[in-house]
C-alpha cells in the first residue's frame, strides 16, 4: 500500500514536471484580452457606398467582397461580442469576375486585372454571371451600395428593378432591396443596429471629379431630383440627407463612427497620368508647331484687340519641342470664348491640371486612323479627360464643406469621426504601418506589387488598402469608445490580380 | 559490425534547437547534469568534448561514454497588437559518444562524436511570420579524433581535428501576400545534406594541486558551405513562372543555391575543486564568437527558368557568454549525484529576433545521477530544464518592395526540457 502511494506521488511529480514544460505567457492573448469598451457590436451595420461594399478593380466580385472594410472590422468585433455579419450575396458570381447582367445583357464591366502579356490593366475576359434581376430581398449588415450619394439612401424606388433602365434605380441595391419601394436606410434600420459605420458622401463630389468635371456644381439647387449623375450635390441637400441618416441611425441609441470624404484629387485616378507625357521627334514637332501657328497667331490678334489679357494669350499659346515631356493639349471651357473669331478654347495642360486615368489609353490614339489627328496632341483632349484648376477648386471646396457638415452633425450626435480625408492626405506622402512598411497612394506597378493599396480602378482601395481603412476605424473605436480591438496587418492582404493571358 | 554501428549512430544523430542561437549544449550525461561544466573536470570520456587535454588524466586504460537525450523544445508566439497566436513544438534526440584509450602513461587517444549545433522549428504553415520562416531544420554532426598529452602531472594538452557533416532544410514564403491563382501562398524550400567541413579543437589542463584543476578549451569556427543545394518553389502564380515582362518581373523556378552558415568558435575556461572525497565543484565560462553570423546570404543559381534574387537576411549576432556551475556528490562507489545551473546569454540583438531561432537569454537547471551496475559499467541519467523569460522582440530587417526595415514581432516564450540517459564503461 505504501509502495503504491509512493508510485502515485512519483507519477504526479513527473506529470507536473512535464506540464511545466509547456510555455505559459504572463499575459496570454485570448479573446478575453480584448474588449468592446462602451460599444456594443452585437448588431453592426455599415452604411455607405462602393468604399463600404468592398468594391475594387472596377466592380464588386465574390473574392474581393470578403475584404470590404466592414467585413474586416466584423472579424475583430467578433472577438468582443460582435454578432453575425452578412453581406449581399455574390454566390451567383460563379467565375469571380464581378460585373452585372440585366437579363442577358452585361451592363457593368468585369473586374480589372493586370495582363502581363500586354502590360496594362484590362477587364478580365468573360461575361458576368451576377444578374441584377435576381432579387435577394434581404437586408444585410453591409449596406454599402456602390454609386449611392447621400440623398440616395433616403430615396424610395432606388432599389426598384424597373428603374434600372432609366437610371432611377441602382443595380446593386436592386439586388437586395427588401421591396421595390424600400430605402437603403430603411433596410439598414431593420437590422436594429447597435453599432454603425457611416461612410457616405464621396459620390456627392467624386462622380463630378471622375467625369473630368463635365457635371454641374448644383450648389444653390436644392432639388436633387433635377441632378445629373455627375453633378456636385448642393451643400444644404447634403446636410439635410446626412442629418436624416444620422437621426435614424442613432434613434435607438446606437453608437458608431462616421467618416469623412477623402480628397478625391489625391487618388491614382487623377495622379497617375502626367500632364506632359508626349514624346516627339523633330519632324513631328515642326509639323505640329506649324499646325498651331494659325491658332497662336489668332491669340495675338485677340490680345491686340483687347479681348484677352497678355497672360491668357501666353497661357493659351501652344508650342511643342522635340523630345519627351510635351504637355497634352486640352479644351478649357473656362478660357475666354473666342469662337466668334473662329478661335477655339485650347491650351496646353500644366502641372495644375489633373488628367484622368482612362486618358492613358486615349492620349496618342488617332481620330479615325488619321495620323495627323492625334488625341491629346493635334486634337486637344475634351473636358472629360482633364480636371482644370477651377474644377479642382470646386471639388475641394465641396469636399471641405461636406466634411465640415459630417463633423458637425456627428459631433451633435456624440459620434466620433474617422478622418479618412486626413488619412488619404497622409497616403500621398506615405503612411507608416505599425510594421514599418510605408504605404503610398500610387497606382500599381511591379515594383510596388506588395505595397500598392489602390485597386486597378485607381479610385478604390484594394484588399490591402481596405485593411488600412479598417485600422483607422479600429483606432478611432479604441480611442473614443475605450475599446481594445486588435489591428490587422495590411501587408498580409492581397494586391492586384495578375494574369499571363486574358482570354 | 563496426561500420554498421557508426551508420546507426549517424542516423540517430538528430539534434534540435534551444540554447543561444542554434548551439545545443547536450554533450554528455554526466557533465550536463553538472550544469554542462567540464573544461576542468576529469570524470569520464566526456572530457574529450569538454577539454581533450584532460583525457590523459583518466585513471582507466579504456573509458567510454555514450548517451542520448530526448529533447522537447516548445515555443509560443503571440501578438496582442494583432491578435496572433502560434506555437512550435519540436523533439529531437541529440547523441554523443566518447571513447578514450590510454596508449601510454603520457598519451591518450580518443574518438568523440557529438552534435553541438542544430535547430528545428516548425510553425504553422503560412502563419503570420511565414515570410521569415515556416520551418527550418539544421543539423551538424561532429566527429573528432583526439590526442591528449601529459607534459607533467600538473599540465597536459590535447586536441584534434573535427570533421563535420551537416544538413539544412529551410522553408519560407516568398512574400507576405504573394500567392498563386487559388490564393495559396508561394513558398521556397532550400535543402542540402552532406555538407562537410573541417575544424579543430585544442585545450590544456593545469592541476596546481591534486584538488584543483584549471582548464581552457577552444573549438574553432567551422563554416558550413552548402553548395548546389536544391531550391524548390511551390505554389507559384503563372506570372512569376513565365518569362519576365518587365525589369522588376522575375521567374521563380526550381534551381540550386549556395549559402554559408557559420558554426562559431567557442572558448571555454573553468576550474574544478575537489572539496572533499565526496564533493566536487566545477565552474565554466563559455564565450561563443557569434559575431561571425552577420547575415544569412543565399545565392540562387540564375537559369533561364529561375531568377530568384540573392536573399540577404541580416542576423548581426553578437558574441555571447554562458556561465555555468555544477556540483557532484559521490557518497559511495555505487552512486554519484549531480546538479548544476547556468545562465546562457542569447547572441541575438534587439531588432534581429527572427522566429527561425526564437531564443533569448535562458537559465538552465540540471541534475542527474550515475548508478554503477558493476564496478566497470555505469548508467548515467540526467535532466535539463531550460527556463526562458518571455520576451517582446521583433525582427526589423525584412525587405519588401525595397523597404529593408519591415518588422515582425510579438511576445515569445520558450521552454526546453530534456531527459537523457547514457552508459559509461571503463576498465
Amino acid at each position: 500500500m505504501k509502495m503504491k502511494n509512493n508510485k502515485f506521488i512519483y507519477l504526479a511529480v513527473l506529470a507536473a514536471v512535464f506540464a511545466s514544460c509547456e510555455p505559459e505567457f504572463d499575459n496570454k492573448v485570448t479573446n478575453g484580452s480584448y474588449s468592446a469598451g462602451e460599444a456594443d457590436f452585437s448588431s453592426y451595420v455599415a452604411i455607405g457606398n462602393s468604399l463600404t461594399a468592398g468594391y475594387m478593380d472596377g466592380t464588386v466580385y465574390r473574392s474581393g467582397q470578403k475584404y470590404s472594410y466592414p467585413n474586416i472590422l466584423s472579424q475583430q468585433f467578433a472577438l468582443v461580442g460582435g454578432g453575425d455579419f452578412t453581406q449581399p450575396s455574390y454566390e451567383d458570381d460563379v467565375n469571380n469576375t464581378g460585373g452585372f447582367l440585366l437579363g442577358t445583357t452585361p451592363i457593368t464591366a468585369t473586374k480589372l486585372i493586370i495582363n502581363t502579356s500586354t502590360g496594362g490593366p484590362q477587364p478580365i475576359a468573360g461575361v458576368p454571371t451576377s444578374n441584377v434581376a435576381t432579387l435577394q430581398a434581404t437586408a444585410y449588415n453591409n449596406m454599402g451600395v456602390p454609386g449611392a450619394k447621400t440623398f440616395h439612401l433616403l430615396a424610395p424606388g432606388y432599389g426598384n428593378l424597373a428603374g434600372v433602365a432609366t437610371g432611377q434605380a441602382n443595380p446593386y441595391f436592386v439586388r437586395h432591396a427588401t421591396s421595390p419601394a424600400a430605402t437603403v436606410l430603411g433596410d439598414a434600420m431593420t437590422k436594429n443596429p447597435t453599432f454603425f459605420t457611416n461612410w457616405i458622401g464621396n459620390n456627392d463630389v467624386l462622380f463630378y471629379a471622375i467625369s473630368g468635371g463635365t457635371g454641374v456644381n448644383q450648389a444653390g439647387n436644392t432639388n436633387p431630383a433635377t441632378y445629373g449623375p455627375n453633378d456636385i450635390t448642393d451643400p444644404q441637400v447634403f446636410a439635410g440627407a446626412y442629418s436624416a441618416i444620422m437621426d435614424a441611425l442613432t434613434s435607438k441609441g446606437a453608437k458608431g463612427v462616421c467618416a469623412t470624404i477623402p480628397s478625391v484629387t489625391s487618388i491614382p485616378y487623377f495622379t497617375t497620368v502626367p500632364f506632359n507625357p508626349v514624346p516627339l521627334d523633330a519632324a513631328t514637332t515642326a509639323a505640329l508647331n506649324q499646325g498651331f501657328a494659325q491658332y497662336n497667331g489668332g491669340l495675338q490678334l485677340a490680345q491686340a484687340g483687347g479681348l484677352i489679357s497678355a497672360d491668357e494669350a501666353a497661357k493659351r499659346k501652344i508650342t511643342f519641342h522635340a523630345g519627351a515631356g510635351n504637355a497634352v493639349t486640352i479644351e478649357d471651357e473656362s478660357l475666354t470664348n473666342l469662337s466668334a473669331l473662329g478661335i477655339p478654347s485650347y491650351r496646353q495642360a500644366t502641372a495644375a491640371d489633373l488628367v484622368v486615368l482612362p486618358a492613358s489609353s486615349f492620349i496618342g490614339t488617332t481620330v479615325g486612323g488619321n495620323p495627323l489627328q492625334v488625341n491629346g496632341v493635334s486634337v486637344p483632349l475634351a473636358d472629360k479627360w482633364v480636371l482644370i484648376p477651377s474644377e479642382i477648386t470646386a471639388i475641394e471646396n465641396a469636399t471641405d464643406t461636406f466634411n465640415t457638415t459630417i463633423k458637425t452633425i456627428a459631433a451633435s450626435k456624440g459620434i466620433p469621426v474617422a478622418d479618412m480625408h486626413a488619412v488619404l492626405k497622409q497616403l500621398v506622402t506615405g503612411i507608416a504601418s505599425a510594421d514599418g512598411q510605408i504605404y503610398k497612394a500610387g497606382y500599381f506597378s511591379s515594383a510596388t506589387a506588395n505595397t500598392v493599396v489602390f485597386s486597378l480602378d485607381g479610385i478604390h482601395p484594394n484588399a490591402r488598402g481596405y485593411a488600412i481603412v479598417a485600422n483607422e476605424y479600429i483606432r478611432v473605436i479604441n480611442e473614443f469608445y475605450k475599446a481594445h480591438l486588435p489591428y490587422v496587418i495590411p501587408g498580409s492582404y492581397p494586391g492586384a490580380t495578375i494574369l499571363t493571358s486574358n482570354n | 559490425m563496426r561500420k554498421l554501428l557508426s551508420l546507426t549512430m549517424m542516423a540517430l544523430a538528430t539534434s534540435t534547437a534551444f540554447a543561444g542561437g542554434y548551439r545545443v549544449s547536450l554533450q554528455g550525461q554526466k557533465q550536463l547534469a553538472m550544469g554542462h561544466t567540464g573544461v576542468a573536470v576529469v570524470n569520464s570520456a566526456e572530457v574529450l568534448f569538454f577539454n581533450p587535454a584532460g583525457a590523459v588524466y583518466l585513471k582507466d586504460r579504456f573509458t567510454a561514454s555514450v548517451g542520448g537525450n530526448a529533447l522537447f523544445a516548445r515555443t509560443k508566439y503571440q501578438s496582442l497588437e494583432n491578435n496572433l497566436r502560434n506555437s512550435t513544438e519540436n523533439t529531437g534526440t541529440p547523441i554523443s559518444a566518447y571513447i578514450a584509450y590510454k596508449a601510454t602513461d603520457w598519451l591518450s587517444v580518443g574518438l568523440a562524436v557529438y552534435t553541438p549545433y542544430g535547430s528545428a522549428v516548425e510553425w504553422d504553415k503560412d502563419w503570420d511570420g511565414a515570410h521569415l520562416v515556416n520551418d527550418i531544420d539544421l543539423k551538424a554532426f561532429y566527429i573528432q579524433p583526439i590526442a591528449s598529452v601529459k607534459i607533467s602531472d600538473q599540465f597536459s594538452v590535447g586536441g584534434g581535428p573535427i570533421y563535420v557533416s551537416g544538413s539544412v532544410n529551410f522553408n519560407r514564403n516568398v512574400g507576405r501576400s504573394v500567392a498563386d491563382e487559388q490564393g495559396n501562398k508561394t513558398d521556397l524550400t532550400i535543402d542540402k545534406s552532406g555538407v562537410n567541413a573541417w575544424g579543430w579543437s585544442a585545450g590544456f589542463m593545469f592541476n596546481p594541486t591534486d584538488k584543483i584543476r584549471i582548464g581552457v578549451n577552444y573549438r574553432s569556427e567551422i563554416t558550413m558551405k552548402a553548395r548546389n543545394g536544391s531550391a524548390t518553389v511551390n505554389q507559384v502564380p503563372a506570372y512569376l513562372s513565365d518569362a519576365p515582362t518587365s525589369p522588376q518581373d522575375i521567374v521563380l523556378g526550381n534551381t540550386t543555391f549556395n549559402a554559408n552558415l557559420p558554426l562559431p568558435a567557442e572558448l571555454t575556461a573553468g576550474f574544478s575543486v575537489q572539496l572533499t572525497d565526496k564533493w566536487l565543484v566545477a565552474v565554466d565560462y563559455n564565450r561563443t564568437f557569434w559575431n561571425v553570423y552577420d547575415a544569412l546570404i543565399v545565392d540562387f543559381k540564375q537559369t533561364p527558368t529561375s531568377q530568384i534574387p540573392q536573399s540577404v537576411n541580416p542576423r548581426n549576432y553578437k558574441d555571447a557568454s554562458t556561465y555555468r556551475i555544477g556540483v557532484q556528490f559521490k557518497p559511495n562507489e555505487k552512486f554519484s549525484f549531480r546538479a548544476g545551473t547556468y545562465f546562457d546569454e542569447s547572441p541575438v540583438q534587439k531588432g534581429y529576433f527572427a522566429p527561425e531561432t526564437p531564443r533569448n537569454d535562458s537559465v538552465g537547471y540540471t541534475g542527474g545521477l550515475t548508478y554503477m551496475i558493476t564496478s566497470k559499467l555505469g548508467v548515467d541519467v540526467s535532466f535539463l530544464y531550460l527556463h526562458f523569460k518571455e520576451i517582446n522582440a521583433s525582427y526589423d530587417h525584412y525587405v519588401e518592395d525595397g523597404n529593408p526595415n519591415v518588422s515582425f514581432g510579438g511576445t515569445y516564450k520558450n521552454v526546453v526540457f530534456s531527459p537523457g540517459i547514457g552508459l559509461s564503461y571503463s576498465f
